[in-house]
């Protein structure tokens, strides 16, 4: 039996936009409005809006959960003080990845981890499972949040003007939790008295490469959020200009750049496991693919044609396979079409000549960075 | 609702036929244009492939995905439309107006198993 689609706390909105709908981690989401040439440009140029409500929340608690935090994510939460984001990945015991995502401190004893949408039970299962023996308490608060993605130069500007909310000194990377008094129509869906003060977190992060901010906080807070901007004229962004735009940056999608298959060594994400750590899982695994060398790696690939490289397609040299492409497209914001390719380590030196198999013919490429366009970050 | 060109003939697929002496130029119809969004890049075959009816003779792609052609017919590919190198949206402006590539047929009563405009567009009606 298949599970009915789950629908976002936006979804309504979707509808009567006229989104063209689709499947995506068991929600019906929205692919895209007016189209995703406009919206991927929208967001480069100006700043759009995402419904990405449809992401995993899981809130670590307790006594060890600092310790607990460190034990099963990669990257280095001793120390970082409350209201500091950091990316990077859980890793199975053998290097490979169980997900991508970002840790929030909210205080000394209480950490919410960002999760991919499609990932949300696998992980906390895995994380139950890790948890025996840790004085900790996990929460799946995944259907109770919700969360919009503002990105775009103009998002600061934008959040001020429309939401009052001044983020000017909100460092990237950072967060901080914003009392947000709800308007009278959100108090009219939510049941809650207008005027009422219900708490949002608001981060400097997002998947675009722009600048920008993520909102999350209670279902009748984020309609009212995405209320106020949707009337204010920021563009409504569906999922498919997210790819676009975060493939361009050279950011990774989990299920294609990154996966149980794949280390983060050889997605070329090593700078957010830190090995100088006492321990986390999946250490000795990473330690050892550094010592031994990696036999593959992702690496981009520039058609000289127009003909667009997808997921899937084989990359080849003089006939022989060397690779696969993870993502590809003919490049929104710079009209080339490139791709993310995994390649055997030999192949991934920039500059050198492979081939991609599309359909029934070769197109010639050149191996390059994968980041096909620079980031536009507040830093 | 999609549009449809009266004198044309129609596959399932959602290619469109437009007879010229013992010659026809293929292109996709707007039901197609509209179900694929904007086209970004048109992949043809050359002057001289062969096609065969019902089999893939290129590829129309938005940004997100590749969609398979299907001839509509059988013959010799005798020219294609080199403006949709620079310009793939033609195919969502003027879906009718804008042909992919010309074929010499092989067979004379190769619109026989095609639909007329009537027939297409009662087909598209039943796609809903």
């Amino acid at each position: 039996m298949e599970e009915p689609l789950k629908r976002t706390c936006l979804h309504d909105s979707h509808v009567a936009l006229g989104a063209q709908m689709s499947t995506f981690a068991g929600y019906d989401m929205p692919i895209q409005y007016a189209g995703i040439i406009e919206e991927h440009n929208a967001v480069r140029r100006h700043c759009g809006m995402f419904d990405v409500s449809h992401m995993g929340e899981i809130v670590i608690s307790g006594p060890q959960s600092e310790e607990f935090t460190g034990h099963v994510f990669t990257n280095d939460v001793r120390g970082i003080r409350a209201g500091k984001v950091l990316y990077g990945m859980m890793l199975y015991p053998d290097g490979g990845v169980v997900d991508d995502l970002l840790v929030y401190k909210m205080d000394d004893q209480k950490w919410l981890l960002v999760v991919n949408a499609s990932n949300v039970d696998k992980d906390f299962e895995w994380l139950s499972k890790q948890a025996s023996g840790y004085d900790v308490r996990l929460d799946n608060l995944s259907d109770f949040y919700g969360e919009i993605a503002l990105q775009g130069p103009e998002a600061e500007k934008v959040t001020a003007e429309v939401l009052g909310m001044d983020l000017k000194d909100l460092e990237f990377y950072t967060f901080r939790i914003e009392p947000y008094r709800m308007d009278s129509a959100a108090g009219a869906i939510s049941g809650l008295p207008a005027g009422s003060v219900e708490p949002l977190i608001v981060s400097r992060t997002g998947y675009t490469g722009e600048d920008g901010f993520e909102f999350y906080g209670s279902f009748a807070l984020i309609r009212s959020i995405w209320d106020r901007l949707l009337a204010s004229g920021v563009t409504p962004c569906g999922l498919g200009c997210r790819d676009t735009l975060r493939f361009e940056v050279g950011l990774p999608l989990y299920g294609h750049e990154l996966s149980s298959d794949i280390t983060p060594l050889e997605a070329g994400l090593g700078m957010f496991v830190k090995t100088d750590k006492p321990e986390f899982i999946g250490k000795e695994a990473i330690l050892s693919q550094k010592e031994k060398g990696l036999d593959r790696k992702c690496a981009g690939i520039e058609l000289k044609d127009k003909a667009i490289p997808r997921a899937g397609y084989p990359v080849e040299s003089c006939g022989v396979q060397i690779g696969t492409v993870t993502t590809g497209y003919n490049s929104i914001s710079t009209g080339k079409s490139v791709c993310m390719a995994m390649l055997k380590k030999d192949y991934t030196v920039p500059g050198t000549e492979v081939q991609v198999r599309i359909r029934k013919k070769v197109f010639p490429g050149v191996v390059c960075k994968k980041r096909f366009y620079d980031k536009n970050y507040k830093k | 609702m999609a549009k449809v060109a009266e004198g044309l003939f129609y596959s399932e697929t959602h290619e469109w036929v437009r007879l010229d002496g013992d010659e026809a130029y293929v292109g996709i119809t707007d039901y197609a244009q509209h179900a694929l969004g904007s086209i970004v890049y048109v992949d043809m075959p050359d002057v001289d492939d062969e096609v065969v009816k019902d089999e893939e003779f290129g590829a129309v792609e938005s940004v997100k995905a590749a969609s398979d052609l299907v001839s509509p017919v059988s013959g010799t590919v005798t020219a294609k439309n080199d403006a949709l190198d620079e310009g793939p949206g033609l195919l969502n402006s003027d879906p009718y107006g804008t042909w992919i590539i010309k074929v010499r047929l092989s067979d004379a009563s190769a619109t026989s198993a095609l639909m007329d405009a009537a027939a297409y567009s009662a087909f598209c009606e039943s796609l809903g």
